[in-house]
């Protein structure tokens, strides 16, 4: 080629030049737990299932959810949701309401009668699971899923347990419950109700089963001694919320006291009300602070007139009244006596003091640890007893719907690991997309015209089935709230300030990926990220 | 319930893209066939706010002529690192000649394309402030007066940086630079009354002025798709950090522009025929201490002894810009 005066080179262009040499620092795509993920009992994958509802495909999102819980409406109503607690969108404004969306997808599933995938094919294996209660559905689905045969033995005469006797209409209507039970024996579970297993070996061989999995709750109402006239009134919270279900509504009279401080007590305190008592009292012996109710439902109980006594013990109890006596903290922060009396009018006392398990199944079986009244299990929810698994309440945990679900998909990976002979063995955690890793300049606030209808909308979504949750516009708001923490939702950010086009993106739903010929280690892309899935480290010199 | 329009509560506005945007609705940057008008291997140093800005406005510019643009280019760091002979990292016709003649090179090629009868070809010319504010003020000033069918982007990185730091006309009061050092009673660059560029332009006029960060790409990608909806001269100045020459962090360029915009230092806005038709408000109200402490250039003022007197008469300014451009809703 001819040149023109004093050119000697031919043009070119900057690719030769790779500066990616320049790096100290390296760029990489992570993903990051996100808090919700990390404090949900059934380990639900909660940011994954709200990045489908976000875009509206709430076949997906509902899909996803199933994966770890087959139980979405139920838990839309009745979850005490840590995931909200730990929500980094809550250092923002608000946390995102994960239980109201996760409820629409539940209800939307069985408005439009959505069926989980079938399961793996069969592996000739036959278990058995006892109790139809939350842990033992959820372990039957997992089960059923993996290919195994599954027959759940249930000493009452319907499925739900607790979600069906324990906890009031007002928070879970039982047609919603039927549903999603239905939608588990849809894939083949066996059901077999009024079969109370007394002996679980001779079940075990009478059955042939491979393993079995425990899950009978914890139903005996624990008994406080309360001197009492013979015309006082005392019943136990269980069989007042039991009654509830039947045709018989439990007489409770005008003037309805509940002793004890747990969500029971709260639960009570609100049936009474709804049955029409003008005063629902909890007696509580120690403070606000130390009751172990949630502290919504606490709220939600003083806002529909429940009253609650702190600081004091039932002495006595007769025909129209109990005698209360105040306690005081110690040092230590337990309550002691006052030795000061104060007479309360009451036509009834409701016992909301806990409950026991029923161990008697457990007869005669070697290797098994009862401490504390409830059955040992191991990192694996194996009992002592090789084959046999237990969880729920009949095992040392938080008594809730969520964490017995969990404990249902843990027994069975475990259970189907250990019939494989094989160890199943948890993906480690990723680290913890906490809320210094966003950058949430991006996040814009929600306009002011939006706030207070979505205020509402959250407020009664808690509130009882007289309203209605989310609807799909309000459903799909609030998934949008989702920060996404720690995962990329693509919002083409570092592909966008990149200084040196170093970024390369791959296309919708595929992500990005860094040029590490050309990057040259500058950690824009890192900063800007909105929700933290790029992560800096040194390079290798 | 009435309609009520679904935001995108997660990505706002504010981010590059997003999946959940119809496609029209995305930026520029965000599209997988963008020119990349400016592309990788260019030498500016990590994290140059001047190759993001530049490529961000040449890519805006060319989806909006349709690929026909040609632009011309003042010396300085922009053309230093994209262009050492004999490599080039633009991807558009491109043209340098002078330090100071970027404005009467650009007049030169629209004449040309006139001539020619190729009105569909449009012409930038672009420069660093030292090339604008300073050394080609004159030709620029020119181009404005003839109402040159030109669009001019100041990339303003408020110093010569290519050459080793030396303050322009449009370095800030007390900055430090290596011909402002920061020593004597009053460390670094002087409280003057300043060359307000944008202000100077809209003086002579012109059809279109407007301000922008880089900070803030949906908003500079409308200003340079509004300003080629203009024939006649056109001037555009975006703010882009210097992590070298301001001694900030590389990863910190889009958080200090973003600074700037917030504490009122740099406004943000918007002017027709001369007068301002629309004004980008302050989202967050920050004290300028905030845009300044990341800086080593104002590191003095961050001594053993702070001084207050020195950071409250930088404030003074953007006090006095958050009054003149009405930056804060009331």
């Amino acid at each position: 080629m001819r040149k023109p005066f004093a050119i000697t080179l031919d043009p070119g262009s900057s690719l030769a030049n790779h500066t990616g040499t320049w790096r100290t620092m390296r760029p990489e795509y992570v993903d990051r737990l996100p808090p919700c993920n990390g404090a949900c009992p059934a380990g639900e994958n909660i940011q994954g299932w709200l990045y489908h509802a976000e875009s509206g495909d709430y076949a997906a999102a509902w899909r996803l959810l199933a994966q770890d819980n087959p139980l979405p409406a139920v838990m839309g109503r009745v979850c005490y949701h840590p995931c909200e607690t730990s929500c980094n969108r809550a250092s923002l404004d608000s946390a995102v309401g994960i239980n109201s969306v996760e409820r629409f997808l539940g209800d939307e599933a069985i408005r439009r009668g959505w069926r989980f995938d079938p399961g793996a094919p069969s592996t000739g294996k036959r278990i058995l699971v006892v109790g139809a209660g939350p842990s033992g559905l959820s372990a039957a689905y997992h089960l059923a899923r993996l290919g195994h045969a599954v027959e759940i033995h249930e000493a009452g005469p319907v499925a739900g347990g607790m979600m069906r006797f324990g906890i009031p209409k007002y928070r879970l209507p039982r047609e919603v419950l039927e549903a999603e039970v239905r939608r588990i024996l849809d894939l083949g579970v066996e059901l077999r109700l009024d079969a109370k297993v007394s002996n679980i070996l001779e079940s075990m061989q009478g059955g042939r089963f491979d393993a079995a999995f425990l899950a009978v709750g914890a139903h005996i109402a624990k008994r406080a001694y309360i001197p009492a006239g013979s015309a006082a009134k005392i019943l136990d919270a269980l069989a007042v919320l039991r009654s509830m279900d039947g045709e018989a509504k439990p007489l409770l009279g005008r003037r309805v006291v509940v002793y004890g401080g747990g969500n029971t007590a709260i639960d009570v305190a609100r049936t009474a009300r709804r049955l029409g008592a003008e005063e629902a009292i909890i007696v509580y012996r120690r403070t606000r602070e130390k009751m172990p109710a949630h502290d919504f439902e606490v709220e939600e109980a003083l806002q529909e007139g429940v009253l609650i006594k702190w600081l004091s013990t039932i002495k006595q109890a007769s025909e129209a009244s109990i005698t209360v006596e105040k306690m005081a903290l110690d040092a230590k922060g337990f309550p002691q006596p006052t030795g000061e009396f104060e007479t309360l009018a009451a036509d009834s006392v409701v016992l909301a003091l806990g409950q026991d398990v029923d161990l008697a199944l457990l007869h005669g079986v070697p290797g098994l640890e009862v401490r504390d009244g409830v059955v040992q299990v191991g990192a694996d929810m194996m009992t002592g007893r090789a084959g046999i698994f237990a969880g729920g309440d009949m095992v040392p945990a938080e008594r809730t719907v969520t964490v017995a679900v969990g404990h249902g998909k843990k027994a069975a990976r475990h259970i189907d690991a250990w019939l494989k002979g094989k160890v199943f063995s948890k993906q480690k955690n990723n680290e913890a997309a906490t809320f210094d890793k966003l950058n949430t300049w991006y996040y814009s606030d929600a306009p002011k015209t939006v706030r207070p209808v979505l205020d509402v909308m959250r407020r009664q979504s808690t509130f009882d089935e007289v309203v209605n949750g989310l609807d799909e516009s309000n459903a799909l708001y609030e998934a949008r709230r989702c920060l996404s923490c720690g995962n990329c939702f693509e919002c083409d950010n570092c592909y966008g300030v990149c200084p040196d086009n170093a970024v390369i993106k791959l296309g919708p739903g595929k992500r990005f990926k860094f040029n590490y010929d050309y990057c040259k280690g500058c950690g824009i892309c890192a900063v800007e990220c909105p929700c933290g899935a790029i992560r800096m480290l040194p390079e290798e010199i | 319930m009435s309609f009520q329009p679904v935001k995108f509560y997660q990505t706002g506005t504010f981010t590059v893209g997003n999946r959940l945007l119809a496609p029209e609705e995305r930026s520029v940057q965000a599209d997988m066939r963008r020119t990349n008008s400016l592309n990788s291997g260019h030498r500016a140093c990590q994290g140059c706010g001047e190759a993001l800005g530049a490529r961000y406005a040449i890519d805006a510019a060319m989806q909006a002529t349709g690929n026909r643009l040609i632009a011309a280019n003042a010396t300085g760091c922009l053309e230093v690192f994209s262009t050492p002979y004999p490599e080039t990292s633009w991807q558009i016709p491109w043209i340098h000649s002078l330090f100071g003649n970027a404005a009467a090179v650009a007049t030169g090629i629209a004449a040309a394309m006139k001539v020619k009868g190729r009105p569909d070809v449009r012409v930038i010319a672009q420069g660093g402030d030292g090339g604008t504010t300073d050394i080609g003020f004159g030709c620029l000033s020119g181009m404005f007066e003839r109402n040159d069918d030109v669009l001019y982007i100041c990339y303003d990185n408020q110093a010569y940086m290519n050459t080793g730091v030396q303050r322009s006309s449009a370095t800030p009061p007390a900055a430090r630079t290596a011909t402002t050092m920061a020593v004597g009673a009053e460390p670094g660059n002087v409280f003057g009354q300043g060359k307000d560029l944008p202000a100077i332009a809209m003086a002579h006029g012109i059809a279109y002025v407007a301000t922008a960060t880089v900070a803030e790409l949906r908003d500079l990608e409308a200003k340079v798709r509004r300003a080629m909806e203009f024939r006649g001269a056109r001037y555009i100045h975006i703010f882009v950090p210097c992590p070298l020459g301001w001694g900030h962090a590389s990863e910190d360029t889009i958080r200090i522009s973003r600074l700037a915009k917030e504490t009122g230092l740099f406004p943000v806005f918007e002017a027709v025929q001369g007068e301002i038709t629309s004004v980008s408000k302050i989202r967050r109200k920050l004290p300028v201490e905030e845009y300044l402490r990341p800086q080593r250039r104002f590191a003095h003022l961050f001594g053993k002894t702070p001084r207050a007197e020195v950071i409250a008469r930088i404030q003074r300014i953007a006090d006095r810009n958050v009054r003149r451009y009405g930056l804060v809703d009331k």
